[in-house]
């Protein structure tokens, strides 16, 4: 009857378990591990946006007075083997990861959250076609045909956006479905359907909200993933190219010579580290705010 | 001798701020029966847990707990682990979770063995054999090479026993042992529990919310509210003379298959009786006054100051209260309901509402996990006829599985069924068109079991409300006025409108779902267990909510419950089902007092009786078996595997039931049954 | 269940057929083996390098679907066609796939292994300090692509070599070519890039089994061990763990694909000569035929391991062995 602990059928009732608008902001504020991961990303914006205005040297200048110079008042995180400006390279590429990263995750969790609904509200057919191609996405080598596609990719790195979020939201679709399936069979849904209310009023005003969470969880964290997969690309030379710069680049130049000229290597590693725990660490606060039974909340 | 004293255990949960338990006493002798009672959230559990130290780590326990008068709060883990299992062993509430689903139950009743008596392996095996033989299952040596899903939920609770007294405990815990049980089934585990207590000669805690099973195998009873225990007892003198305005309160809350009610005098003459609700909820965080004062009708100033401790009632060996009043008529307490209006008009001059005429719905099982084999087909509803008129409402009753809600769920869909034909409102519903059947949806609405998933959990209670009526065309600025009348007429006050279904208690959700359901004034009305997740206090008052609603509105309602009692009191007419089949239909008072059919005859017999007198003094009926497989159901007479009238026949007259599928007859006038051999009913 | 089989197998089939075309399309239509052809020096004629194109089937003036209906005649009798050094790119692939498989086998396993027991540790000490550290942890490697962490490891190593003075750790290749150096020279190679395998994998088994494991602490099965008479910490190992353990084994067999591209970074930083090197060489080379056998052969991994989970789960797993 009474699991200790949990919130008891009779009795006046505890919060209300999912949480939306000010409640959500209040609930992901009441964790360290969230704000920590907001300010830091909020500082790493500041730095992509703010950085270049600041600095003294463009990307694409080049110093040949400073050739492999450790970072100084000129050259903040000093230059590369060309003379190049190792903090405006980075800060360009931190810029184009943000940018890939966001627009990442909302082009695939958009399009996950669209095939696995409909897929799953449908069934039939429909479902029967789009888990297909589902499933054949999944198996196709990503990372393989990412890098047959690579030449042309990486000529305009705009088309890297379509190109990652391609292959980042099969599994995301198929959560959505099995979840929309469940939503399906729940009683509110039922209810509403026999007051005669339509599919698509049914789809927006009861299934959409609901999956809310799932979609807003899963989004986050494919921030952090869309983000390691462009600079991985572009490290194997695949995606962003020289003399256009990525923080997979940098790392790709700096990587060799690690030891012997660090800046190289760690200001660009540390930052593509940095924005991929700032969001890991908010999709996970995320996950507590919007599912207090998902584990690491309070029981 | 007493074997188990508790006084004054107080539990805190990490980061609760207010114990869930605030000074409980308890004194169990060798040998007996102590029921625990109350509703959710009260506490019971959470004192079952503390007395085998089960409360998760970072739990508060302070008071004592002295078993054979050793001292067990405050030990630690490995030290309470040798007491566990040994000399006190607990039976959970819901034996399809309580059991590891990896390993065989034979393995686990040996580990408890082997635990504590340092047994050989094969020895322990024997010894849980021998074990699930004591507590009836039948073939023993194959169940305990099975794994808990593939055994039925009364197979597991037996087991669960078996586990139990593995070791002869010197007491039981049993937590809600019947609460996840059909009514037949429970009655089964009832009389293993107490029997393995005999056996034994173990001391039984049974904590139970339910008064009906407490009465039919306690000796003592201790009611618990708000962590505390306000009245304990010996279970006659408690039940026939409570003092506490709570125990009161609950035994009038509970329906009864007599309709009569515990105390005082029938009321006369009206049609259906009338239970007693407690208003209100338990109280979140108690105030320095006696918890239950807030909800009790005759408190005085001195209840909301002082918390009373228990007293001995004068007079009554063994009885304590907890009240600061002075209750002298039990039945003077609360306020007798208004019985309402008898109808006027006879049955068959009214219109039918609904006709359902050999109803089937099969549907394909499949096997879970990724090899999704073995497809049989579940004849889930399997031929039903019955006529519900205007005005009235029929209890659809049965244990699960048996079709009712299936049955139910079809009407709902308002589309051509398997076979057979459903006529709503004169529209046989596989002629309907898009329009029609639209419109139709309007005069056919549904209350569902569990008002937590049946209402949005992101939308507003008014929102909620008010969706029916804007799904139906009208203007979102028209429908305020209607939506506060609804709230209004199911007893809900307008404050609630922006709460979300999350922040309310389990009884005003219902009434949301109620107040919902009768948005578009619908003709008909499809309960599906409205009442079964609720407490009994609040369970009353929904049961007296849709009474008064039928009689004000004139609706017409198909009641879908497991709960004989709730059909009693809520219903007109009774039709019972068993696996896919309607078995008797008729009167509901006339079936109560004289079932013709031998499955309802059972099925009354294992309604627990909240009156311990006559709990104890009728005659116990209680159905071998489980009820089979609705994928292959017997040839012949479904019923035949567990039937108790067949049995008796001599072999002649028993090939009927062995060949002849029995078909539904009249066997009086109004009353029909599916029996080859029904009782003879004396009118 | 036979029935089942064979439409299972049959869907798995057409998935790697359509998986392995598309991805042979997509290659012979993108890469431009030509160029490679042509850079060598001094230039040759025309002639001679669509002769030679034409001979490996790589020729881009032959209409890609004749192209294609070569090669897939092949893939079906078994041939793979050949490299642009002109070797058969069967022999090549097992010899890759086995070091891949000398490299990752370790690595995985005692990752898992590793993960499993952190996570299922950090959640029975749920909120306390060691569960903190564990979380956060794992975090961190989640966070560090393994491009970084393996340039790290390699920093770490060179500090630790250059403290003791000895090469503790090498991190070039399977083995230094042309030394006598036997065993442990092989394994001084294997430590640095099996590192890297061991902590990513062991970072997402943890966070994995501490969220299943979260699921079992408060499982009514575990108390009822409890009842009978073991300690939380027992009830949690024997009963706990072992039901939590049913999803790892079909999550270790799904993540197969994810480890297969954490090993193509690792080998290539490391310098291990595996499949995963070869692909990122054979695609800068526009070596198509390769490049179409190492997506087959991963295709055909990434069923079988769904097969695997599947069968790993009904092993594990009574409920889903009855078929109910």
């Amino acid at each position: 009857m009474t699991v200790p602990g949990a919130s008891d059928p009779s009795g006046a009732p505890p919060e209300a378990m999912p949480v939306r608008g000010p409640a959500l902001t209040r609930r992901l504020l009441a964790q360290p591990r969230a704000v920590l991961g907001l300010a830091l990303l909020t500082g790493l914006f500041l730095l992509a946006f703010a950085g270049p205005h600041l600095a003294r040297w463009d990307w694409q200048q080049t110093d040949f007075t400073a050739l492999r110079e450790p970072p100084s008042a000129e050259h903040w995180f000093g230059t590369t083997a060309s003379g190049r400006d190792v903090f405006a390279l980075t800060v360009r590429g931190l810029q184009k990861s943000l940018l890939i990263g966001l627009s990442v995750a909302v082009l695939s969790t958009g399009l996950a959250a669209l095939v696995g609904m409909v897929a799953g509200y449908a069934g039939g057919w429909a479902d029967r076609v789009l888990m297909g191609v589902t499933d054949l996405l999944l198996v196709l080598p990503a990372f393989l045909v990412l890098a047959v596609l690579g030449p042309t990719l990486g000529s305009a790195w705009p088309l890297l956006v379509p190109a990652l979020a391609a292959f980042m939201w099969m599994v995301t679709a198929r959560m959505v479905r099995q979840a929309t399936i469940s939503l399906k069979e729940r009683e509110f849904v039922l209810a509403a359907r026999c007051m005669g209310v339509s599919p698509a009023r049914v789809l927006v005003r009861h299934l959409l909200p609901n999956l809310g969470s799932l979609l807003i969880i899963d989004g986050t964290l494919h921030v952090g993933a869309a983000v390691i997969a462009e600079s991985g690309l572009s490290y194997f030379g695949f995606g962003v190219r020289p003399p256009d710069s990525s923080l997979g680049t940098v790392i790709a130049e700096g990587a060799a010579a690690a030891t012997t000229f660090p800046w190289l290597f760690g200001f660009a590693a540390a930052l593509l580290v940095l924005l991929v725990l700032a969001v890991n660490l908010v999709g996970d606060g995320l996950r507590d705010a919007l599912d207090p039974t998902g584990g690491g909340g309070v029981r | 001798m007493t074997v188990l004293r508790v006084a004054d255990l107080r539990v805190t949960f990490r980061d609760a701020t207010v114990p869930a338990v605030r000074g409980m006493d308890l004194a169990v002798d060798r040998g007996e029966v102590h029921a625990v009672v109350g509703e959710s959230g009260c506490g019971k559990t959470t004192t079952a847990l503390a007395l085998l130290g089960l409360l998760p780590p970072g739990t508060e326990v302070a008071g004592s707990v002295r078993l054979h008068g050793k001292e067990l709060v405050g030990r630690s883990d490995a030290e309470l682990a040798r007491v566990r299992g040994r000399d006190i062993a607990m039976v959970f509430a819901d034996p399809s979770s309580a059991l590891t689903p990896v390993r065989t139950v034979g393995d686990q009743i040996a580990e408890t063995i082997r635990i504590h008596q340092g047994a050989s392996r094969a020895a322990a095996r024997a010894r849980a054999v021998r074990l699930l033989d004591l507590v009836g299952i039948p073939d023993p040596a194959r169940r305990a090479r099975a794994y808990p899903h593939e055994l039925s939920g009364g197979m597991r609770q037996r087991v669960m026993i078996a586990m139990a007294v593995a070791n002869d405990p010197a007491v039981i815990v049993a937590d809600e042992p019947t609460a996840a049980l059909d009514g037949t089934v429970r009655a089964q585990v009832l009389q293993v529990l107490r029997a393995a207590g005999e056996a034994t000669g173990a001391a039984i805690v049974l904590i139970t919310h339910d008064l009906g099973v407490a009465a039919e195998i306690a000796d003592r009873v201790t009611v618990m509210y708000a962590g505390r225990p306000v009245e304990s007892g010996p279970v006659e003198e408690v039940y026939a003379r409570p003092r506490m305005p709570y125990t009161i309160g609950l035994l009038q809350a509970v329906p009864r298959l007599d309709g009569r009610p515990p105390f005082g005098p029938a009321v006369p003459g009206p049609r259906r009786p009338v239970l007693v609700p407690i208003d209100g909820v338990p109280p979140q965080r108690p105030g320095p006054g006696c918890s239950f004062s807030p909800r009790c009708p005759i408190s005085g100033p001195r209840c909301a100051e002082e918390e009373p401790g228990p007293r001995p009632v004068p007079g009554a060996d063994g009885h304590t209260v907890a009240c600061l009043q002075d209750v002298a008529d039990p039945a003077a307490v609360y306020p007798p309901p208004d019985p309402g209006p008898e109808p006027a008009v006879d049955r068959v001059e009214r219109p039918v509402v609904l006709e359902v005429s050999g109803l089937v719905r099969h549907h394909v099982r499949r096997g879970a996990g990724p090899l999704r084999r073995r497809r049989d087909t579940v004849r889930a509803v399997d031929g039903v006829d019955f006529t519900v008129r205007r005005g009235e409402t029929l209890a659809l009753v049965g244990e699960s599985g048996c079709g009712k809600t299936t049955t139910l769920l079809e009407i709902l869909r308002l589309r051509a069924p398997q076979a057979g034909r459903i006529t709503v409102l004169g529209h046989d519903t596989a002629a309907l068109d898009r329009a029609t059947r639209r419109a139709l949806r309007r005069d056919v609405q549904a209350v569902f079991q569990d008002p937590l998933a049946s209402l949005d959990p992101l939308m507003r209670v008014a929102e909620i409300v008010a969706e029916p009526l804007l799904a139906h065309g009208h203007r979102r600025r028209d429908v305020g006025g209607p939506v506060r009348e609804l709230l209004a007429m199911v007893g809900l006050p307008a404050e609630l409108a922006w709460r979300h279904p999350g922040a309310l208690s389990g009884g005003q959700r219902q009434r949301v779902a109620i107040a919902r359901a009768l948005a578009l004034r619908p003709r008909l009305l499809l309960l599906d267990e409205p009442v079964s997740a609720l407490d009994v206090s609040v369970q009353a008052g929904i049961c007296n909510l849709l009474t008064r609603l039928q009689d004000r509105l004139g609706l017409t309602c198909l009641l879908v419950t497991h709960d004989l009692a709730v059909a009693r009191h809520v219903a007109d007419r009774i039709a019972v089902m068993y696996l896919g089949r309607i078995v008797e239909l008729g009167d509901v008072r006339g079936v109560c007092r004289d079932p013709a059919h031998p499955y309802t005859r059972a099925l009354l017999s294992a309604v627990p009786v909240p009156d311990p007198a006559r709990a104890r003094r009728r005659p116990r009926a209680v159905l071998p078996g489980d009820p089979p497989d609705p994928a292959a159901p017997p040839p012949g007479c479904r019923f035949r595997p567990r039937c108790p009238r067949y049995r008796t026949l001599e072999a002649g007259r028993a090939r009927r039931c062995e060949e002849e599928e029995p078909r539904s007859t009249e066997v009086a006038p109004g009353r029909y049954a599916a029996c080859h051999y029904p009782e003879t009913t004396s009118p | 269940m036979a029935g089942f089989l064979v439409r299972r197998s049959l869907h798995g089939a057409v998935l790697v057929a359509l998986a392995a075309s598309l991805t042979y399309l997509l290659a012979a239509s993108a890469l431009r083996p030509r160029a490679h052809f042509e850079q060598r020096n001094p230039r040759p004629p025309a002639a001679v390098v669509d002769a030679e194109l034409t001979a490996l089937n790589l020729n881009d003036r032959t209409p890609l679907l004749r192209r294609y209906a070569v090669w897939a005649g092949g893939v079906l009798r078994g041939d793979f066609g050949r490299t642009l050094a002109g070797e058969p790119v069967a022999p090549e692939l097992w010899r890759r796939a086995l070091v891949s498989l000398r490299l990752l086998a370790v690595g995985t396993v005692l990752g898992a292994v590793l993960g499993v027991l952190a996570g299922a540790y950090a959640a029975a000490r749920r909120h306390r300090p060691a569960d903190r550290l564990i979380t956060v942890g794992s975090f961190a490697v989640l966070s560090t692509p393994v491009f970084v962490l393996a340039v790290l490891l390699q920093l770490g190593a060179e500090r630790i070599n250059q403290i003791t003075g000895v090469r503790i750790f090498e991190w070039a290749g399977e083995y230094t070519p042309g030394a006598a150096e036997g065993a442990l020279g092989r394994l001084r190679h294997l430590v640095l890039p099996t590192l890297t395998v061991v902590l990513v994998q062991a970072a997402v088994f943890g966070r994995y089994q501490r969220h299943l494991m979260l699921d079992v602490l408060d499982a009514d099965f575990v108390r009822t061990a409890m009842a009978r008479g073991l300690t939380r910490r027992q009830a949690l190992v024997r009963h706990g763990l072992r039901t939590a353990l049913v999803p790892t084994a079909t999550y270790f067999a799904y993540t197969f694909g994810f480890v297969l591209l954490g090993a193509m970074f690792t080998e290539k930083i490391f310098g291990w000569h595996g499949m995963g090197e070869w692909l990122i060489d054979s695609v800068h080379r526009g070596d198509v035929n390769a490049v179409a056998a190492v997506a087959l052969l991963a295709a055909v991994l990434v069923l079988l391991a769904g097969a695997a989970a599947d069968i790993a789960h009904a092993i594990l797993d009574p409920r889903v062995r009855a078929g109910r």
